[in-house]
């Protein structure tokens, strides 16, 4: 049924060129490349907040990028609400669309323009997608979207810069401009981990409840798989590129199936000192996603590795109902 | 025994605004063997607390009361040329934030370690090239590694190579300041792994500065929270996070989700870290403090001795 699915990823691959030096162009027959999103499927139901989870260079930042057609995918398709969106006009149609569908990036210093006041800012969605007729319409619309992030009273922040602001402050004007447009899908890129602890918890809270407050599917890109489980209905974790491992969150984190999801899980430092836990560590780094390893591309680092992982890539396989992994341990 | 002991530090920064109270009024202990875990948000002086104790103070830093005493000497009063000699790298020595990324670009890893050897202890250059290749081994690199270039090394690697030329010199303490935030977990763990080995082979002391309490819990014994510039909760890791008795260690160990145990409510603490130019009256947390009274807007809390078991905390509710 594609009305029940709010946006869905097809097999998706990106691959970037590899720049090389003036020389070296000349001397190789092949561009390398850097595998960054290889295959990728997942579907994102109505109202469901879904994590991807993975290391740096995981592609899990791509990934989010192609959803949003902000670069353009080397193969696949994404699908909104029965819409291929990598095929349509990009100037026409897609500018309709990406007022249904928004993000927030994870550095609220990048993010904002700094010649541009909160208003400015937070107006010019509604301005692009004219959705406001007035300009009375507007300052009523940004006066609203400030309050509901607590940034109260709005008429102090309006006419304020960003750099006036403090790194929550500013996280919460980028949610409060992503959230303008009542979009149905939301992109989160890692929204909190340039934040401190301690207001870290708020601004995800705040941004839950929005999400909550407008039936929003929800994106949610991070490394930290801890903040993911207390958020997520549903993760997904990446690898080099790939999906490993994909199920209901607490299935995830409590009974992990692929290697790699549970040397991630048990590589996550645990706030409790009565609970020290025996730790599988893994091995070595993540190679490089230019010449990424034959067959299971996690062989290299895996603890259970067979002759079969080195040669075979395995399928990620529905084993049992929600729940995917892709490792030759298991058999659909 | 106890190896360092700061009593009543403060550590100002002058700027054209005024003084910057980074470090104010800050007392504690780290005897042989402990490990103590310095945990805040950024901007509460760990960072300016560490580098105060190895006196390693930028030029508009400065040091305007208090001791340290290292072994019974006191550095705040000794010169730089004696310090150089005596204390760094040999008795105290530091890991910075991001120091994978202070590796000199053109000299090999090993060039780097032995540099470090030979400018503090009298030995010739093979036998420091020699010793570099042993203090790789020990964090768990290759011994013939010492001979790449740190974009040959990986960040972990490169990490754990800075591990190891701080131990060149044999020092009893070491001071960590934020080890691991630029790695990714699993390496992080690896990171830590190595680190925390390395403690109890070496019967080393150290000090682990991080805003990351989980970390702490994980390698530590000793805890210590600092807020705005003051230590408001110090003592044996176990009770201090169990039982947090100050508002600010309360809210702090609840900001921080668990992968393992059951699910737990996550808390914010409301309102912003305050400006150290110019610090709230009274008690510094009170305009974030969810229990603050009438006296904690004025008076500024004590730093209290709860127990034997050298328990601290500052704050009104237990005075």
């Amino acid at each position: 049924m594609v009305e029940n699915i709010t946006l869905e990823a097809r097999n998706l691959v990106k691959h970037f060129p590899l720049q090389l030096g003036f020389f070296k162009t000349l001397i190789s027959k092949e561009i390398p490349y850097v595998h960054a999103v290889d295959d990728v499927s997942f579907k994102i139901f109505p109202r469901e907040i879904f994590g991807l989870v993975g290391e740096s260079g995981c592609g899990k930042t791509t990934t989010g990028r192609l959803l949003l057609r902000l670069i353009e995918p080397t193969a696949g398709d994404v699908f909104f609400k029965g819409t291929n969106v990598t095929a349509i006009d990009l100037e026409r149609e897609m500018r309709k669309l990406r007022r249904r569908m928004q993000v927030i990036f994870q550095d609220p210093y990048e993010s904002l323009n700094p010649r541009m006041s909160i208003f400015d800012i937070i107006a010019e969605p509604l301005r692009i997608q004219k959705v406001v007729e007035t300009e009375e319409e507007v300052r009523d619309k940004v006066a609203e979207a400030l309050e509901e992030l607590d940034l109260t009273p709005p008429e102090e922040f309006m006419y304020r810069f960003p750099h006036e602001l403090s790194g929550g402050q500013r996280q919460r004007i980028a949610i409060a401009r992503a959230f303008v447009l009542q979009p149905e899908f939301l992109v989160a890129d890692e929204p909190v981990s340039m934040l401190d602890v301690s207001i870290r918890t708020g601004v995800l809270k705040l941004l839950l409840s929005l999400i909550h407050k407008f039936h929003s599917s929800f994106l949610y890109i991070t490394h930290d798989i801890a903040l993911a489980r207390h958020i997520c209905d549903r993760l997904a974790v990446m690898y080099l590129g790939k999906i490993v491992e994909k199920g209901l969150t607490e299935q995830v984190v409590h009974n992990p199936l692929h290697p790699y999801t549970e040397a991630l899980i048990s590589a996550v430092p645990v706030p409790d000192p009565t609970a020290r836990r025996i730790s599988v560590v893994i091995k070595g780094e993540v190679p490089s996603a230019v010449n990424p390893p034959p067959g299971c591309r996690f062989h290299t680092r895996c603890p259970y590795v067979e002759e079969i992982c080195r040669k075979v890539e395995p399928e990620l396989v529905e084993i049992e109902k929600g729940r995917s992994v892709a490792c030759h341990r298991y058999k659909a | 025994m106890e190896l360092l002991k700061v009593k009543n530090l403060k550590m100002y920064y002058q700027t054209l605004r005024g003084y910057v109270k980074a470090v104010d009024d800050v007392s504690f202990e780290i005897s042989k063997e402990e490990a103590l875990g310095v945990a805040g948000e950024s901007g509460c002086g760990k960072t300016s607390m560490a580098l105060a104790i190895t006196k390693l103070l930028p030029y508009n830093g400065k040091i305007v009361h208090g001791n340290i005493t290292f072994e019974g000497e006191d550095i705040v009063k000794m010169s730089d040329k004696d310090i150089r000699k005596k204390i760094r790298w040999k008795k105290i020595s530091m890991i910075f934030q991001g120091a994978m990324n202070a590796l000199h670009p053109t000299y090999s890893v090993g060039h780097q370690i032995s540099e470090a050897i030979l400018t503090h202890e009298d030995v010739t250059k093979d036998e420091a090239l020699e010793r570099s290749e042993k203090l790789v081994e020990l964090v768990g690199i290759d011994a013939e590694k010492v001979t790449r270039y740190p974009h040959e090394l990986s960040g972990g690697m490169k990490q754990r190579a800075v591990t190891a030329m701080a131990l060149a010199c044999n020092p009893d303490l070491l001071i960590a300041d934020e080890p691991t935030t630029a790695l990714d977990v699993i390496v992080q763990a690896q990171v830590l792994k190595v680190m925390k080995e390395l403690r109890e082979r070496l019967k080393l002391s150290w000090m682990l500065i991080t805003h990351d309490l989980s970390i702490i819990t994980e390698t530590c014994n000793k805890l210590a929270v600092m807020y705005a510039g003051k230590i408001v909760e110090y003592g044996d890791l176990a009770p201090v996070y169990s039982e947090p008795l100050h508002p600010y260690t309360k809210k702090l160990t609840k900001a921080f989700p668990s992968v393992i145990g059951p699910k737990t409510e996550m808390s914010s603490i409301p309102g912003f870290p305050p400006d150290l130019l110019k610090p709230p009256p009274g008690c510094r947390f009170h305009p974030r403090c969810p229990n603050a009274m009438e006296i904690c807007r004025k008076k500024e809390p004590e730093f209290l001795k709860l127990d034997d078991k050298g328990r601290y905390v500052a704050c009104h509710l237990y005075t």
